[in-house]
């Protein structure tokens, strides 16, 4: 039971790893998942693995003490302290570490070494092949509502050597488990507002606060708010709720990351989504306007959550 | 009187600090029946009493330390020492010497020597912790530097070690359970007991500490 339930679990971790469709696209050929994907007899007996093994990116301490390793120092200031490294770049008042915890290092928290190696990309929101640093604008721009630095300023290039140290020995142009956030099935019963703002009561509401405001201590915020002028916008990817139930089921609460169904992780996701936050950057006439050009996506931007189920089920159903 | 006592006592400190300080309440000083002093072991500058373990109150949110008096009533918090004081304890000198201790400033602990190791080691799980056994840093929801997050994140800072450690064990062995959605229960769990010691002296060496209310 425990040997087939094992096997299961890992096929289908290999496959979700696979056969993620967002975000950019390995090079074909050079995903050891599609290897043990076609030869389960191998898997089968390696029944002691339910999960393949995770990069360890060196410690924080590991950081070498000289030029380099003070560029690295700068990047890993500016992605946790960002409000203050970064001030002029930030339009809200969130550091990058919000959502990448473990000041970048953590597995399913959109880690930056697993980030780095699967750059460049090809993007769908950006239409293009963006390299590692028009993604992380992208992050400023939506993420933190801010304007992006400059490729070549000094805080780009801190951020980008940064994530390159987190990297070291890691293969390139391969997706890591761990990468991005976890993909949350789609839930059986379509997500839920009221639902939802009881699990954020019971679950969130301590730090981020009873109406999503964040907890503010000596004028900087303790705990990131979650909607609201100071919050992401409707461009960055949180606004998603399949993303935004992927990062909580994983993650949250803070300390108890995978004790929230998944249900409830949908649910949460919806309910905060709902919430009004800084207009998507992209805006153009009107919002029907913009999410038909921008928004073709599991997310509540000029979509009602009866709307969204309805998309959520067609697309469980086609299997996509 | 009691302003006045307090500078003949304690002529070192500076006359401005003792002039904002407000006289104790009767419960603090004197305590009711079976509600003893607060000040015989906490001290009435709210300092605690590093030797004995009992911890420093000063700083600590009022609502915080209502929360745990009436905990201890309800025996979700459970000591000794505190259980039967808690129980004896009225709502009206509960809310007076929670806004004392409140408004205290954190007294400076008593150096401690430590082992640098292990001091320099509860100084990564503060700050870093160790995801890897899912162990968060203690200053994610305790401040930057323990200072605290009103009013359910108490601060950490510059309280004693042998009451961090205790408390640290206390939610490890579930006599301590009126913690918020577990979250202090779950993170002791993956503490060891090297964790344990490394944290609770990191932190004695910290402050004092300003704070918030």
């Amino acid at each position: 039971m425990n040997r087939l339930a094992g096997y299961l679990l890992c096929t289908f971790a290999l496959g979700g790893v696979a056969h993620a469709s967002d975000g950019p696209t390995a090079p074909p050929g050079k995903d050891p998942a599609a290897h043990g994907k076609a030869t389960p007899r191998k898997v089968a007996r390696t029944p002691a693995r339910p999960a393949p093994s995770r990069f360890t990116p060196p410690p924080a301490n590991a950081i070498p003490d000289d030029e380099f390793g003070r560029t690295v120092r700068l990047g890993r200031d500016i992605f946790v302290h960002t409000q203050q490294y970064a001030r002029d770049y930030v339009g809200n008042g969130l550091n990058c570490a919000n959502c990448h915890l473990d000041d970048g290092r953590k597995a399913d928290s959109a880690p930056l070494w697993a980030a780095y190696v699967v750059y460049p990309a090809y993007r769908k929101k950006t239409g293009q092949v963006d390299t590692f640093q028009s993604r992380l604008q992208g992050c400023f721009r939506y993420s933190m509502n801010g304007k992006p630095p400059a490729a070549d300023s000094k805080e780009m290039t801190a951020l980008v050597t940064y994530a390159f140290w987190l990297a070291q020995g890691a293969p390139t142009g391969t997706r890591l488990p761990g990468q991005g956030y976890v993909k949350v099935a789609t839930p059986p019963r379509a997500p839920d507002l009221a639902r939802g703002r009881e699990v954020y009561r019971s679950n969130c509401a301590i730090c981020h606060g009873a109406d999503g405001e964040g907890t503010q201590v000596n004028g900087e915020y303790a705990f990131p708010p979650l909607w609201g002028k100071d919050s992401f916008n409707w461009g960055a990817g949180m606004h998603r709720v399949d993303t935004a139930a992927g990062f909580i089921k994983a993650n949250m609460p803070y300390g108890l990351g995978g004790t929230l169904s998944d249900q409830e992780a949908w649910d949460v996701a919806l309910f905060m989504d709902s919430h009004d936050r800084p207009q998507d950057p992209r805006f153009k006439d009107s919002v029907a306007k913009t999410r038909d050009a921008h928004h073709d996506e599991d997310c509540l931007y000029g979509r009602t959550p009866e709307e969204l189920a309805a998309s959520l089920k067609k697309r469980a159903k086609s299997g996509k | 009187m009691h302003s006045l006592s307090k500078l003949g006592l304690a002529g070192t400190l500076a006359w401005t600090a003792s002039a904002v300080l407000a006289a104790p309440p009767a419960i603090v000083t004197q305590g009711k029946g079976a509600a003893i002093a607060c000040a015989i072991c906490h001290g009435e500058e709210g300092g605690g009493n590093a030797q004995a373990g009992y911890p420093a109150l000063a700083r600590l949110p009022a609502a915080y330390i209502a929360k745990q008096l009436a905990d201890f009533k309800a025996g979700t918090r459970r000591n000794a020492v505190m259980s039967p004081i808690a129980a004896a304890l009225q709502a009206e000198d509960v809310d007076a010497a929670a806004r004392y201790f409140a408004d205290l400033p954190r007294p400076k602990p008593a150096a401690v020597a430590a082992d640098a190791a292990l001091v320099a080691r509860g100084k990564d799980l503060a700050n870093s912790g160790d995801w890897g056994r899912q162990i968060p840093p203690c200053f994610k929801c305790h401040a930057t530097d323990g200072t605290g997050v009103p009013p359910h994140f108490p601060p950490i800072a510059g309280q004693n070690a042998p009451y961090t450690e205790a408390q640290l064990k206390a939610w490890q062995a579930g006599t301590r359970a009126n913690d918020p959605q577990k979250l202090m229960r779950t993170v002791a769990r993956h503490l060891t007991a090297d964790d344990v010691r490394a944290v609770a002296a990191y932190l004695a060496t910290l402050g004092p500490q300003e704070g918030t209310k």
